[in-house]
């Protein structure tokens, strides 16, 4: 039997998974802020531009925005497989092409701040 | 031996409706969908932000919605959800041998919330929440 | 010594005469403090002599008489009839096919547990004049855990994807074969990976967690699968990044 390459996706689902379980709730909860009248600095456009202009903030952007798309991508992924979807090569395609879609255009519009 | 064994079939579909803890499974499977929601909002912001400042601003307006807000919450408690299933495991996959004994469970995921509340306040105190 | 009536709800199955398993209530008097498998043998002494099912020790150590019990596997030695009401469903466990009423078809299962090499492949071979391997209690707690599981297959009723995949090696076989990895005077660990290390193995796992909740003896297959895991993604990088590291 061959070894699988899955750890390679693995990998990056568990990052993910770690990462998002750090950040999300409170990133969620900053991007709600405006809506109850409070608008974090950060969210300003000249303050946001700064930040995203920094090597350092486009990095950590990058990362947060990388690794939720490839962490939910493979769960997805396994979740359609749960709920009775059986294509799963199909499916593994169209949520990887997706995450790596979404990576490309992530570090796209980095680039251009 | 005559007579064969008997296979039971097992259901393609809601067979995660039979047990509790396969509805607890699913329940926590299925945060993947709203971390890639929200991981797209992040991608919109960045793309309005790369825009400039009215389409940018047009963005930060809609975050104002009631859809926005009610978004946020469905994902917030799915955020949440995925949190708390995530620390309470770690144990299990990264169990750590400190001389003979096994540092017990309780530690292990204390120190992950202790770490999480810790990046979550530094967050919101750097990005100028209060 | 204080009676109670039990109703048994029992799946019964002949190859020889049954095109479909059927149901088959029994009402039998128990005492009080017994264990399903008492009842089950009550039923066999004076009701029913044609009811089977596989049982041994009676303590919850040989893994012969997990079933379905009211949807859950268990071993009918270990469950107590007073923490069950009204009428009791025993069915065999699940995900195995069904040899003849309660006893299940176990080929599967152990095929996949001789796959795994689930004996110590000595990192350096000793003559028996050379003397024992030596192991610190350390190094024993690293796998002791893992050396408890009784083969019982309750971990395989409970897991979902062994049930959708039945190609998935499943969590006994894998925690079997993490119990040699982790020991120190093994050095089998690679011969392993082969079998483990595939999509049939440790990767068609996604974390569930029900193996770990129906078992026993508190192996805890999940935590073994996920350590699993872990190790082999590590294994993956080096193997593929630095290809001129030895294992």
């Amino acid at each position: 039997m061959a070894k699988s390459n899955k750890p390679v996706i693995w990998g990056l689902f568990a990052a993910g998974g770690t990462v998002t379980a750090f950040v999300t709730p409170a990133l969620v909860l900053l991007t709600l802020l405006p809506a109850a009248g409070v608008m974090p600095e950060l969210l300003a456009y000249d303050n946001l531009r700064a930040f995203a202009g920094h090597w350092l903030g486009k990095a950590a952007v990058f990362a947060v925005i990388f690794l939720s798309l490839w962490h939910a991508a493979h769960r997805l992924r396994v979740t359609l497989h749960d709920f009775g979807v059986r294509a799963d090569l199909l499916v593994a395609i169209v949520v990887y092409l997706a995450a790596a879609a979404g990576s490309l255009a992530a570090a796209y519009y980095l680039l251009r701040l | 031996m005559t007579g064969k064994p008997y296979v039971r079939e097992v259901p393609r579909f809601g067979w995660f409706f039979r047990q509790p803890r396969y509805m607890r499974y699913m329940a926590r499977e299925v945060t993947c969908i709203f971390i890639g929601a929200y991981a797209v909002v992040l991608l919109v912001a960045l793309k309005r932000l790369s825009e400039g400042r009215q389409a940018y601003e047009a963005f930060l307006q809609a975050l104002t919605s009631p859809a926005s807000v009610i978004f946020h919450l469905v994902v917030l408690a799915f955020a949440l959800y995925h949190t708390t299933s995530w620390f309470n495991v770690t144990p299990k996959a990264m169990p750590i041998q400190a001389g003979e004994d096994f540092l017990p469970g309780w530690v292990i995921v204390g120190a992950h919330y202790a770490a999480w509340l810790l990046v979550s306040v530094a967050l919101l105190v750097l990005a100028g929440a209060f | 010594m204080s009676q109670r009536q039990v109703e048994l709800e029992v799946l019964r199955y002949n190859p020889e005469t049954d095109a479909e398993p059927y149901f088959q209530r029994y009402v039998v008097e128990c005492e009080v403090e017994w264990v399903v498998l008492d009842a089950l043998n009550r039923i066999k002494e004076t009701i029913d002599p044609t009811l089977s099912y596989r049982w041994s020790c009676h303590m919850a150590v040989c893994g012969s008489c997990g079933m379905m019990i009211n949807g859950e596997p268990k071993l009918s030695c270990k469950s107590f009839l007073r923490d069950y009401q009204g009428v009791i469903r025993v069915e065999p466990l699940a995900h195995f096919p069904i040899q003849r009423d309660l006893v299940t078809v176990i080929d599967d299962f152990v095929t996949k547990l001789k796959r795994v090499k689930p004996y110590l492949i000595p990192k350096e071979e000793k003559s028996i004049a050379a003397g024992e391997y030596l192991q610190t209690p350390a190094e024993l707690k690293k796998y002791k855990q893992y050396t408890l599981c009784i083969n019982c297959m309750l971990c395989y009723a409970a897991c979902p994807e062994y049930g959708l995949v039945p190609q998935f090696i499943g969590p006994a076989a894998i925690s079997v074969a993490h119990r040699y990895n982790q020991d120190s005077r093994d050095g089998g660990r690679e011969a392993r990976q082969q079998e483990i290390a595939t999509n049939e193995g440790v990767w068609e796992c996604s974390f569930v967690g029900a193996c770990s909740e129906v078992c026993p003896e508190h192996v805890d297959p999940a935590g073994a699968l996920q350590q699993v895991k872990i190790k082999s993604t590590v294994d993956w990088y080096q193997e593929h990044l630095m290809p001129w590291r030895s294992k």
